[in-house]
């Protein structure tokens, strides 16, 4: 166990776990940050995505003793009232089904976004491979990236 | 106007509601409600609620709440259902406040999710309740204002006497209203006065699942909660033989560990109790990441299971090679006829083409995205449970049973669930985090990791079938023969099309033993014999050189003006308006140039899908260009959902066809986790989707599981046009046996 300050959605906070644990799990379990979801554990559905200083990452596998001091932002910190561009477009192309995967394919777009702020289909489709949607939610999600991207 | 007799008691919801508030582990967000999106940012919360009914409750300000009974698996209903409610009600949909009931047998019926049938079960008792309600405000206001009930009229959640000019919003007569004795006997809208069934509604917990608000049973927290994993054999024809937990118990933050036995031996098992292992070892600590680490430490001794074994399966450990095999040698040795008109023998040795076919499917994992996982605090006299489960009602039986609890003491809160296509309806994981909580004394949420969940079973059972067909000399089908099976279950369904329009028709069926668990997947049975029985009618048509949807249309003409046989399970009229109104919106017979296109049909859920699959190709790999979809539901509800319902369905349906496979060896299975079992991705899906809904006035019918078979023959169909290949085993993206 070792004490590690993180910097989370612009706040500062303390944790007491084993260097070990992947970020999902600190977010989940210590800090009641939830909306970060577990689906793999092995980075292969992309569920766990937030963004270490704007770049999309799959916080299963990522442990909490490699993050330092690096700015991390969860679903829950992409905006101060759910109204970032994607949120919104989320809501205007009503994309979720069961919900479960979206917090990730929000977290990866916005990480798209921040690289590529006007995305190709194609480069959509690449970016987005490693989120899976059990639902199949796919080409509502296209949509809501490219609404996102041209508002 | 339609009257219909009510079944409401108020009474009884509130009296229920008294020990539902034994749940006070539920933090605040849990109960807080959905907000339709529509609603205005600042919906002000009232100072008093008035139940009306199990089903709403009226503000005093005039905001509503509606409670969704059944459970959400993404099928939406937890935004169609009420509005069906507040339609009838007849209130403006942005004052609705929406919240999940918990499992509530003397209010809600059917509370389960399964089978489409959600909004075609729930449809009427949904309206009623919606109707009592307004009738009990008229009542109330009619006495207020000393007139006659038949002189109040209402408009989206406002009362009015036009003889008085007196008017009154459904909030200041709520408090009376709520005295009233619910009516008998109540008058239902007509389908032309509906103002928000047949409207697109947003998701209402959208907003919530954009921001990442708990809302999953993987979310859920309570006081004191622990964490709970299992381990449960490698293997399938394994049980537990023996555990060494010394070094596991010496992790860190770990509190527990025991082996558990999820069912008591004298236990008489429902439908939903199917369990793969029941005897399992469990962990129990304080975090997640500490509880996967100490079950990584365990050592655990397996053996076979007895040939004498409870579960009535046999011994041995079984391998995919084998299980072709198998069904190969049962479906000569063993099948059974199930239907036969006519004289088929007679049929097919006169006809001058005979063709004949084979199609497999493999066992495949639900997988949905949220893996199996349950709360349960169990205390001496009351357990409270929450979680994700398809069947509430059912597994509160199992639990109370095994727990040594009456009824009335198991209270089952449902969570929105992350996906369920069937795996969880069978809720022994519930079980498992009661006996758990059991024993430890503490709240505990037990979770599965996806490797735990993907081996667990319960899987889609391998299919097989041998399709035949008999043309006579003017290409007339004159003789159809099919017969398939599956391990265990055979998929047969011997009464859908094309029974009813062939004079000489032969269906039989054929089972393997397993003891590898299977269930009901999305789609039971149709999920393959669709795809088999559309391809296969695609090559008749094609020997019989006919248009494949005309050679449906012929055959569905002949089922509807002289039907063969009797007991044929499908409308033939509306069988045949979904593939015309698909031929239409696809241009079928004026714009296929330059596609490679194949066409499938399908009724199953009460539904009927028809859909045209465009392929074309990009530096030689087929692309699904864009996929069309008739369908007929009936009265469309929520129209943008249940336009996602049906892309979403297509999307899974083409996944599922192309990529998904479950292996086993030595009775492993040897895909576990999303690395080595293959889903879906976003560059592979349709680049567009295009739905059309059959108007007509038949009272809903569902959407979870009709648009997901026919697609797989449609895109096998269009494949063939595509490569010239025709496609007769699971994964296409294979096309081979194993």
């Amino acid at each position: 166990m070792a004490v590690f300050n993180l910097n989370i959605n612009g706040k500062q906070h303390e944790v007491d776990v084993d260097p070990s644990t992947p970020m999902l799990w600190v977010l989940r379990d210590h800090l009641d940050l939830v909306g970060t979801k577990f689906g793999c554990g092995i980075a292969q559905c992309g569920a766990c995505t937030i963004l270490v200083n704007g770049v999309a990452t799959r916080s299963c596998i990522t442990f909490v003793d490699s993050v330092g001091d690096k700015e991390i932002t969860t679903i829950e910190g992409l905006s101060e009232n759910g109204d970032h561009p994607l949120q919104k477009a989320w809501i205007e192309e009503d994309v979720p089904q069961c919900g479960y995967c979206q917090s990730g394919q929000i977290m990866n777009a916005a990480g798209l976004l921040n690289a590529n702020p006007s995305p190709s289909d194609e480069e959509i489709e690449m970016a987005m491979h490693g989120n899976i949607c059990r639902c199949g939610t796919y080409t509502r999600i296209k949509k809501a990236i490219k609404t996102a991207a041209n508002s | 106007m339609t009257t219909v007799k009510t079944k409401l008691d108020r009474r009884s919801f509130i009296r229920s509601s008294a020990l539902a508030g034994g749940g006070l582990l539920l933090t605040f967000s849990w109960l807080a409600p959905a907000c339709t999106t529509d609603s205005p940012k600042q919906l002000t919360m009232p100072d008093e609620w008035y139940e009306l009914n199990g089903f709403l409750k009226i503000g005093n300000n005039g905001a509503v709440t509606i409670m969704s009974p059944n459970p959400e698996i993404g099928q939406n209903v937890k935004t169609s259902m009420p509005m069906i409610v507040a339609d009838e009600l007849d209130i403006d949909w942005k004052f609705v406040m929406v919240e999940q009931a918990p499992l509530n047998t003397d209010i809600f019926t059917r509370q389960l999710a399964g089978g489409s049938q959600s909004i075609r079960q729930g449809w009427n008792g949904l309206r009623m309740a919606g109707a009592t309600a307004r009738r009990m405000l008229r009542e109330a206001a009619a006495h207020e204002w000393k007139v006659p009930v038949d002189e109040i009229t209402t408009e989206a959640g406002v009362l009015y006497h036009t003889g008085s000019g007196k008017e009154a919003g459904y909030g200041e007569m709520a408090s009376a209203a709520a005295e009233l004795t619910v009516p008998e006997e109540v008058e239902l809208k007509d389908i032309k006065d509906f103002t928000i069934i047949g409207t697109s509604r947003k998701n209402v917990d959208g907003p919530k699942i954009v921001t990442g608000k708990p809302l999953f049973g993987l979310d859920y927290k309570a006081e004191g909660m622990v964490i709970a994993m299992i381990e449960h054999p490698p293997a399938f024809g394994m049980k537990l033989k023996s555990f060494d937990a010394t070094e596991a118990k010496g992790m860190p933050g770990i509190i527990d560990v025991f082996a558990i036995k999820t069912y008591n031996d004298d236990y008489e098992w429902q439908w939903s109790d199917i369990t793969s292992f029941t005897e399992l070892v469990a962990v129990v600590g304080k975090s997640t990441w500490e509880v996967m680490n100490a079950k990584l430490m365990l050592n655990v001794e397996w053996e076979p299971i007895a040939e004498d074994n409870a579960q009535g399966v046999p011994v041995g450990k079984e391998n995919t090679a084998d299980h072709y095999k198998k069904m190969e040698e049962a479906a000569v040795n063993s099948s059974r006829e199930r239907r036969r008109d006519g004289n088929p023998e007679e049929a097919f040795k006169k006809a001058a083409k005979v063709i004949e076919r084979t199609y497999t499917a493999p066992f495949q994992a639900h997988n949905p995205m949220e893996p199996m996982n349950f709360f349960a605090d169990v205390k001496d006299d009351l357990a409270l449970l929450a979680g994700p489960t398809q069947t509430p009602e059912f597994m509160e039986k199992t639990v109370a049973a095994r727990l040594g609890l009456p009824l009335e003491k198991v209270d089952v809160q449902m969570t929105r669930m992350g996906g369920g296509f069937g795996r969880r309806l069978y809720g022994h994981f519930m079980v498992e985090a009661a006996v758990i909580s059991q024993k430890v004394k503490a709240p505990v949420k037990l979770i599965y990791s996806r490797e735990d969940d993907m081996s667990y079973g319960i899987y889609r059972p391998a299919y097989h079938a041998l399709y035949r067909a008999a043309l006579d000399a003017d290409n007339n089908l004159i003789g159809f023969h099919v017969r398939m099976g599956g391990i265990p279950d055979s998929p047969l369904h011997a009464n859908r099309f094309p029974a009813g329009s062939v004079d000489n028709y032969l269906a039989e069926s054929f089972s393997v033993g397993t003891n590898i668990s299977t269930g009901a997947f999305r789609a039971p049975g149709s999920n393959f014999n669709a795809v088999a029985e559309q391809s296969f009618l695609d090559e008749v048509a094609e020997a019989a050189g006919k248009d494949p949807i005309q050679f449906r249309l012929d055959l569905l003409k002949r089922a509807q003006e002289n039907p063969v046989g009797s007991n044929n399970d499908y409308d033939a009229a509306r069988y045949a308006g979904v593939l015309e109104q698909v031929r239409e919106k696809s241009g079928w017979d004026t714009n296929s140039e330059g596609k490679s296109r194949g066409v499938a049909a399908y009724f199953c859920h009460n539904s009927y899908v028809a859909n045209v699959v465009d392929i074309t190709k990009k530096d030689g790999e087929p692309v699904i260009e864009k996929v069309y979809a008739s369908v007929d539901c009936g009265i469309v509800v929520n129209p943008d959902a249940a336009v996602n319902m049906t892309e979403g369905s297509i999307v899974d349906g083409i996944g599922h066809a192309m990529y998904s496979e479950l292996t086993f060896s030595e009775g492993q299975p040897e895909q576990n986790n999303f690395d080595m079992y293959r889903l879906i991705r976003h560059g592979e899906a349709p680049k567009e989707i295009e739905v059309h809904f059959v108007e007509n006035n038949i009272d809903p019918t569902g959407l979870g599981e009709p648009p997901y078979p026919p697609v797989m023959g449609a895109l096998a169909n269009a494949l063939y046009k595509a490569n010239g290949e025709r496609y007769y085993h699971q994964p296409f993206v294979k096309n081979s046996i194993g």
